[in-house]
C-alpha cells in the first residue's frame, strides 16, 4: 500500500481570495491546514531601486502605488523622511490637512478591508455597502489632487495645494435627470470641508449599519472567533504593528506613542482587542474607523477657522509662487532648479514611520547630498504580517485560511514593493 | 378543446398515442419550468442588486428582461473545455446527472386537485429518492475534473447533502405522519381541514404552524440541500471556487440550471408540504394555482434574501449544525408529534 501523504494545494495567485497575487502552498490533511507557505514577489516592481534613479519628488507617486489602498499614508512617511533630513518645518495648516487625509485614508482602507473580508467570508453585501462610502472619500481625494487613487498630494514641505472651495458636481445626462442627481449634489454644493463634514456626520450611522449586519451575526462570529489567534508576546516577537498588534491587546499606536504632525493636538482613543483572534481584529478596525471619523471632524473644525499657507516657504524645497516667478529673478531660478534637477537633500540617514492603516509604515533613506536618494528602504507592515501566516493558519481549516488572509489585511503592492 | 386535441392525436398516432400524450404533458411542465429557471436567475440578480444598493441588470432589453436569454446564448456558444487528465465521459455526464433528477421530480408534483402528471401514492417517497440522485452529479463533477479544488468541492458537497437529507427526511416523516399519506395531493388536502380552516382562517391550519420546528428545520435543510448561501461551501467561491471549477460553456450552464431548478423544486415542496399548496389562506377567497405560485415565489425570495445577508458557514460548522442540532431535534419532535397524535389533544383526527 502506498504511504499516505498530505494533500498539497496551490492557493493562488489566481484565486478569488488571494487579495491580489498571493501564492500560497498549503499542505492539507483533509481540509485541515498542516502548513501554509506564502510565496511572494509576483508583484515586485523594484520601487526601492527605482527611487535611486529618480529625483526626490519624482518618487512620491511611486509611494502611492505601494499599498494602493492607503495611498496618502505612504506618501506621508516618504515626505516626512525627506523633511527630517532637510530639517524643514511644515506649516501647521498643511499638518492638519495631512492628518485629515491620513484619517480619510484610514477609513478608505478599512472600508475596503471590511468589504473584502466580508466577501471572503461570504457576506457579499458588505463590499457594495463599503464601496458606496468609499466613493465619497475618493471624491475628496479627487477634489484635492485630481486623482481618485494615486493622489501624489503630499509633497516634501507640505501639501500640493490648499483645499478647494467647491466640489465637482454631477451633471445631468441621458441616464440621470436633474431630479435624480439633485440628492447627490446637495452635499457637494459647498466646499470640500462642507462635503467632508456631511460625510463625517453620516458615517457613524453607516458604521452601525455594517455592525448590524456583521458584529452579532452568528455565522460571522462562528467564522471569526478564535480563528488565527496571536498571543501578545508572539505578536511582539513577530514585529506586528497596527490593528494586528492592537487586536492582540497591545496598545501601541505611533500616533499616540511617537506623535507626528498634529496628532498630539487631536483627541482620539486607540481600541485594543482581548484574545487576538480575527474577530478582535475586526472589532479593532471597526472602532478605528469611528476614531478616524472623530479625528476627521476635529480637523475639519480646525481647518475651517485657520487659513494659512500649506507649503513651506523654503523655495529650495517647495516651488515658488507662480505669479512671482513671472516677474522675479530669484523665483524663476528656484523654479528652474527645482524642475530640472530637483531638490538636494543634505547628507545623512533617517527613518520616518507613520501609523499607516495596516500598521507601521516606515521609510528609511540614506542621502549622499545628491538630488536623489542613495538608498531607500521601505518597511511595509503587510510583509511582516504575512510572514506569520504559517503559524496563524496551522491547524485551522481551508476556509479559515481565507478568513486569516482577510483579517491580516494584506495588500501586495507593499509586500512585493 | 382538450378532448378534441386528444381525439385528433389518437387518430394521428394510433397505438403510440399514450406515449405522445405523456410527452406533450411533460413538455407542458418542463418548458415553463426552464423559463422560470431563466427568470429566477434574473430575479435573483435584481433582488440582490436592490439589497446591495445597486440596480442589477437593466441593459439588455426593456428593464434587462432579455438578460437571461443573452446569458444562455453566450454560454451556449462557448467552448466546453475538457481539462487534460479529466475523465471525459464522466466529466460530461456529471452535469446531466445533476440536472435530470431536478426535472424528473416534477412528474409527481401536483398543481391542484387534478392537475398532476402522475398521481402516484408514494409521490413524496419518489421525490426524496430522485432528489438524492442529484448529489452524484456534483460528486462526479468534482472527481472527474482531476482538479484539487473541484475534488474538495465534491467532497464537501457529498458530506453536506447526505447529512442534510437526513434532517430533511425526518422533517418529512413528521409531515407524512400527520397527513397519513405519502401522496402530495392528499397532504395538501389534509391541510385544508382543521379548527382554523373551519373558521375561515385556513393559513393557520397549514402544517407550518403545528409543525413549526420541523418547518424551520426543513427550510434550513433545503437551503443546505440545494447548496445555496450560507451553505454554499461546495461552491465556496472565495475558498475553493467550487466543484464546477473546471467547467465552461454549456456544461457549466447545466449545473446552474440544475441548481435553480432544484431551488424551484424544493420551494414547491415547501409550499405543498407546509404552506398549504394551492389552498387559499382565507376562507372567502377561492383556492387556485395562483396561491401555489405565490407561495413558491415567497420561499424563493427567502433563498435570495439570506444569500444577500449571511456569511458562509465553514465545513465543520455545517456538519455540526446538521448532525448535532437538526437530527436530534427532528428525532425528538418525531416522538413529540407521535405522542400528540395518540393523545386526546390530537388535531389530526
Amino acid at each position: 500500500m502506498p504511504e499516505l501523504r498530505n494533500f498539497t494545494l496551490n492557493f493562488g495567485p489566481q484565486h478569488p481570495a488571494a487579495h491580489g497575487v498571493l501564492r500560497m502552498v498549503l499542505e492539507l490533511d483533509g481540509e485541515v491546514v498542516m502548513r501554509a507557505d506564502p510565496h511572494i514577489g509576483l508583484l515586485h516592481r523594484a520601487t526601492e531601486k527605482l527611487a535611486e534613479s529618480k529625483t526626490w519628488i519624482q518618487s512620491v507617486p511611486y509611494m502611492d502605488r505601494l499599498d494602493y489602498m492607503s495611498m496618502m499614508c505612504n506618501e506621508h512617511a516618504y515626505c516626512m523622511a525627506i523633511e527630517r533630513l532637510l530639517q524643514i518645518e511644515v506649516p501647521i495648516r498643511a499638518q492638519y490637512i495631512r492628518v485629515m487625509f491620513d484619517e480619510i485614508t484610514r477609513i478608505l482602507n478599512h472600508l475596503l478591508w471590511i468589504g473584502c473580508h466580508g466577501l471572503d467570508v461570504g457576506a457579499m453585501t458588505m463590499v457594495l455597502y463599503a464601496f458606496r462610502e468609499r466613493e465619497d472619500l475618493v471624491d475628496a481625494y479627487e477634489a484635492v489632487s485630481g486623482a481618485r487613487m494615486h493622489a501624489a498630494y503630499y509633497r516634501p514641505g507640505g501639501v500640493y495645494r490648499d483645499l478647494p472651495d467647491r466640489m465637482s458636481q454631477y451633471k445631468e445626462s441621458k441616464w440621470k435627470s436633474a431630479a435624480q442627481i439633485k440628492p447627490f449634489n446637495d452635499a457637494r454644493s459647498g466646499s470640500l470641508l462642507d462635503f467632508l463634514d456631511d460625510f463625517s456626520s453620516r458615517f457613524p450611522k453607516l458604521l452601525d449599519e455594517y455592525e448590524t449586519l456583521l458584529t452579532d451575526n452568528r455565522i460571522w462570529k462562528q467564522r471569526l472567533v478564535d480563528v488565527g489567534i496571536v498571543s501578545p508576546e508572539r505578536a511582539l516577537q513577530r514585529g506586528f504593528t497596527g490593528p494586528m498588534l492592537r487586536g492582540s491587546g497591545i496598545a501601541w499606536d505611533l500616533r499616540k506613542k511617537q506623535p507626528y504632525e498634529v496628532y498630539d493636538r487631536v483627541d482620539f482613543d486607540i481600541p485594543i482587542g482581548k484574545t487576538g483572534d480575527s474577530y478582535d481584529r475586526y472589532l479593532v478596525r471597526m472602532e478605528e474607523m469611528r476614531q478616524a471619523n472623530r479625528i476627521l471632524k476635529q480637523c475639519i473644525d480646525w481647518l475651517r477657522l485657520n487659513p494659512g499657507p500649506v507649503m513651506s516657504d523654503n523655495h529650495k524645497v517647495a516651488p515658488p509662487n507662480r505669479e512671482a516667478m513671472k516677474s522675479n529673478m530669484e523665483e524663476l531660478i528656484h523654479h528652474f532648479k527645482l524642475c530640472t534637477e530637483g531638490m538636494h537633500v543634505p547628507e545623512g540617514e533617517v527613518y520616518a514611520g507613520v501609523e499607516h492603516p495596516k500598521g507601521e509604515f516606515g521609510i528609511y533613506v540614506i542621502s549622499d547630498g545628491a538630488n536623489k536618494p542613495y538608498r531607500l528602504k521601505i518597511r511595509a507592515p503587510g510583509y511582516v504580517h504575512l510572514s506569520a501566516m504559517d503559524e496563524m493558519a496551522r491547524g485551522h481549516m481551508l476556509a479559515d485560511v481565507v478568513t486569516i488572509i482577510g483579517s491580516q489585511d494584506v495588500v501586495f503592492g507593499e509586500i512585493d514593493r | 378543446m382538450v378532448d378534441a386535441l386528444q381525439g385528433l392525436l389518437q387518430g394521428l398516432f394510433g397505438s403510440v398515442f399514450p406515449l405522445v400524450w405523456a410527452l406533450l404533458k411533460i413538455i407542458l411542465i418542463i418548458a415553463p419550468l426552464l423559463l422560470a429557471v431563466a427568470y429566477l436567475t434574473f430575479w435573483e440578480r435584481k433582488v440582490i442588486g436592490w439589497m446591495q444598493v445597486r440596480i442589477g441588470p437593466n441593459r439588455v432589453g426593456p428593464w434587462g428582461l432579455i438578460q437571461p436569454i443573452a446569458d444562455g446564448l453566450k454560454l451556449f456558444l462557448k467552448e466546453v473545455v475538457v481539462p487534460t487528465g479529466a475523465d471525459k465521459s464522466v466529466f460530461l455526464i456529471a452535469p446531466m446527472f445533476a440536472f435530470a433528477p431536478a426535472l424528473a421530480a416534477w412528474a409527481v408534483v401536483p398543481f391542484n386537485d387534478t392537475l398532476v402528471l402522475a398521481n402516484v401514492n408514494a409521490s413524496l417517497l419518489y421525490i426524496m429518492s430522485i432528489g438524492s440522485i442529484g448529489v452524484y452529479g456534483i460528486i462526479l463533477a468534482g472527481w472527474a475534473s482531476n482538479s484539487k479544488y473541484a475534488l474538495l468541492g465534491g467532497m464537501r458537497s457529498a458530506a453536506q447533502m447526505i447529512s442534510y437529507e437526513i434532517s430533511m427526511g425526518l422533517a418529512l416523516v413528521v409531515v407524512l405522519m400527520v397527513s397519513n399519506s405519502l401522496n402530495l395531493g392528499d397532504i395538501v388536502g389534509g391541510q385544508g381541514r382543521g379548527f382554523f380552516a373551519d373558521k375561515g382562517l385556513g393559513f393557520l391550519s397549514w402544517n407550518w404552524l403545528p409543525l413549526l420546528p420541523m418547518f424551520v428545520v426543513y427550510l434550513v435543510s433545503i437551503v443546505a440541500e440545494t447548496n445555496r448561501a450560507p451553505f454554499d461551501m461546495a461552491e465556496g467561491e472565495s475558498e475553493i471556487v467550487g466543484f464546477h471549477c473546471e467547467y465552461s460553456g454549456m456544461a457549466f450552464a447545466v449545473f446552474f440550471l440544475a441548481e435553480y431548478a432544484n431551488m424551484i423544486l424544493v420551494s414547491t415542496l415547501t409550499a405543498l408540504l407546509f404552506l398549504g399548496g394551492w389552498l387559499s389562506p382565507v376562507g372567502f377567497l377561492p383556492d387556485g394555482l395562483l396561491w401555489l405560485f405565490m407561495k413558491i415565489a415567497a420561499v424563493l425570495f427567502f433563498f435570495l434574501w439570506i444569500r444577500a445577508t449571511f456569511p458562509r458557514y465553514r465545513y465543520d460548522q455545517i456538519m455540526r449544525l446538521g448532525w448535532k442540532v437538526f437530527i436530534p431535534l427532528c428525532l425528538i419532535w418525531l416522538v413529540v408529534v407521535g405522542c400528540w397524535m395518540m393523545s386526546p389533544l390530537s388535531i389530526w383526527k
